[in-house]
């Protein structure tokens, strides 16, 4: 069909008077059509089966099989094909015209022919067949285009799952709602719990729906997990997450999401929420409900140097519940085009009366208020219950295991050799470790502070002999790193060497910091008797560390220093 | 660690910013961006925006700055601090020499 241009189609011609087929047929002819010519219904039949002809004129009056007859098999052959029939008639009443368009006929031409209307019928019938064929393939393109996209979705939902496991979702005190492709309306659930016997869960709602709201769902889950299971806090979590997502997804993507540290030990609620409707804390003792609203923004927008951490913390007690959801319940609507609202779902809160069944409660009361639209598309919906840790069953995880994992240790020695002075900075290299340690990341300014003093101090005055004490005036201060330069280039030994004792419980931890250098150190006892007067230009860095360390102290010669770094992860409650 | 300055249309106020680490290996370029003007401006901004560290080297030459500037009566703001370069800056006592906003 596709081949034949309007002027070299294949017409069908059904008639059993003589003289009007031959009249049609070179009419038809004329136009530089193929004819194929049958004298009844019965062979018009056939002729259409053999021939496949691109359009049928059909004599409504024949013997063995009429027009009418014939159309409907012609029609029933042609499938979805659309081949247009165009009745042949004498008849003129209107019943008759209408039985010829009721057998499937899509138009009539009365006798005698008006041979510019047939010809300007075939051609509109042939552009009207070509149509419906273009539209019958892009039909299929679509429907096998909708089933790769199935098939994709489903392997990358597998992938996905395999990443944003359901963590410690299936706790016994936890109950959970995501629709099954939620990750394809940008929900995101993960819930862990830390090695300090905390349960961490995280709920995100990406902007956008499909591919482009999914894609951001991994790293945030990675990272999640990543850190969470060594202990990372809520606030480290979450600004990494932020700058994962700050560098990957484009301007105007971006993730609202509640994130909670529940620890059930000390029975401490800590709340960071960006950009999702207010979480729900359901008090067991009086049935109030608290909501805890959105004070960030949510992740991805800001630059972590901007981004704000600052949590909300709510003491609990047992059988306090905590809701979050994502806006899905809120926006859910019904066949009205009514969203459920906050008032609904405040609601639902007032009538409930068995605390137990409040979670089944808000996702009844949601789906009826939806009705058969497009329910459960959105919903996502997580219940913690506060319950003692030992009555907390997860497959997924040990609840109780962290509590007894105690102490870890480490240390670390790091030398720094001559050749290496004048290219090599040690700090960006050591504090990286150090970034490592759960607990320190938040200490990262003063760590840096510490360690630069102390590098700064062992090579400058230890290994190159520079004083101090020529940083009096401004032009001192500028000989001082003049010298500095020239003695590194002239540097022919000497060393600085870290140790790092590292000792870390869930709870908090110790690093205990010794630089030692190669030069000749110096009287310590007096120095730090009565040194640190603060005036001039330099001297600043030992009472600076001091400040940030519980401890600091010369050994030996005093070509050796220890300092001992504290920090207790409540710190940040 | 990079150091950029800018002065003001009627040359009375002199930014400099500092992105990244402010330690000793900026001192070059730090005094350079007010040593080098031809006018002598009658206040001085240190834009911290960028600045991740600095180490006590970095409060030498901002105390450079200041006594260049005319000591106790110069006018030194230094502004868009982060928590951490704010901690050092409050810990030596500097918002007693200069206005840390």
């Amino acid at each position: 069909m596709a081949e034949a241009d309007k002027t070299g189609l294949k017409v069908l011609v059904a008639d059993d008077t003589d003289t009007d087929r031959m009249i049609l047929e070179s009419i038809v002819k004329k136009e530089g059509h193929r004819v194929i010519g049958a004298r009844d219904g019965l062979e018009a039949v056939e002729a259409y089966e053999r021939e496949r002809p691109d359009i049928v004129l059909l004599d409504a009056l024949m013997p063995k099989l009429d027009g009418f007859g014939a159309a409907r098999q012609i029609k029933a052959l042609a499938g979805e094909e659309l081949v247009p029939i165009i009745f042949l008639t004498s008849l003129t009443d209107t019943e008759s015209l209408v039985q010829c368009l009721d057998a499937g006929g899509d138009d009539f031409l009365s006798k005698p022919y008006n041979r510019f209307i047939l010809q300007a019928k075939i051609k509109a019938f042939y552009r009207m067949r070509e149509m419906h064929a273009t539209m019958l393939t892009q039909r299929d393109q679509i429907v096998l285009h909708n089933e790769h996209l199935l098939q994709e979705q489903t392997v990358a939902k597998q992938v996905f799952d395999n990443i944003a496991h359901t963590g410690c979702l299936d706790a016994s005190n936890v109950k959970h709602y995501l629709s099954p492709l939620a990750v394809f309306n940008g929900d995101v659930l993960v819930a862990a719990v830390s090695p300090s016997g905390s349960m961490m869960v995280l709920l995100g709602d990406f902007t956008g729906h499909g591919l482009p709201a999914a894609i951001g769902a991994m790293p945030l889950a990675t990272t999640f997990y990543g850190m969470a299971h060594k202990g990372f806090s809520l606030t480290d979590i979450l600004r990494e997450i932020n700058q994962k997502l700050k560098n990957i997804l484009p301007v105007g993507v971006f993730c609202c999401a509640t994130m909670v540290d529940i620890n059930f030990r000390t029975r401490r609620l800590k709340v960071w929420n960006g950009g999702l409707p207010d979480c729900f804390l359901r008090r067991s003792a009086s049935g109030t409900v608290e909501p805890i609203r959105s004070t960030h923004l949510p992740l991805g927008v800001l630059s972590n140097k901007d981004f704000k951490d600052d949590c909300k913390h709510f003491e609990l007690n047992l059988d306090d519940r905590l809701y979050m959801w994502s806006d899905g319940i809120h926006e859910a609507r019904n066949q009205a085009g009514e969203m459920f609202g906050e008032e609904r779902l405040e609601a639902v809160f007032a009538d409930n009366v068995q605390a137990d069944q409040l979670f089944e409660d808000i996702l009844n009361h949601v789906q009826s208020f939806v009705g058969e639209g497009e329910k459960d598309d959105d919903l996502s919906l997580v219940e913690v219950r506060v319950d003692t840790p030992e009555n907390i069953q997860s497959k997924g995880v040990d609840v109780n295991y962290v509590v007894d994992r105690g102490l870890l240790e480490w240390n670390l020695d790091f030398e720094v050799e001559q050749t290496s002075f004048r290219y090599l900075d040690p700090l960006p290299v050591l504090l990286n470790i150090l970034m490592e340690v759960p607990g320190l990341r938040q200490h990262s300014g003063s760590l840096y502070t510490i360690l630069s003093e102390l590098y700064s101090n062992a090579l400058e005055h230890g290994v190159l002999g520079l004083d101090s004490a020529m940083k009096e005036t401004p032009e001192g201060f500028g000989e001082y790193y003049k010298l500095r330069t020239q003695r590194l280039e002239e540097l022919k030994q000497g060393f600085v060497g870290f140790r790092f004792y590292l000792a870390t419980s869930p709870t908090g931890g110790r690093l205990t910091v010794q630089v030692r250098d190669s030069g000749p150190g110096f009287d310590h006892d007096a120095k730090m008797a009565n040194d640190h007067t603060l005036e001039g230009y330099s001297g600043r860095g030992i009472p600076l560390i001091k400040t940030m360390c519980e401890s600091v102290k010369y050994l030996g010669n005093g070509n050796e220093v220890e300092v001992v770094f504290v920090w207790d992860n409540d710190d940040d409650r | 660690m990079a150091i950029s300055s800018s002065i003001s249309a009627d040359g009375n106020e002199l930014t400099i910013a500092i992105e990244g680490r402010f330690d000793f290996s900026a001192h070059q370029d730090f005094r350079n961006c007010y040593e080098s003007l031809s006018k002598v401006p009658t206040s001085y901004l240190v834009d911290m925006r960028d600045t991740t560290y600095l180490d006590s080297s970095a409060l030498g030459m901002l105390l450079l700055l200041r006594d260049h500037a005319g000591g106790d009566s110069a006018s030194i703001k230094i502004v868009n601090c982060s928590p951490d370069v704010k901690k050092i800056l409050t810990i030596s006592n500097f918002e007693q020499l200069f206005s840390i906003q």
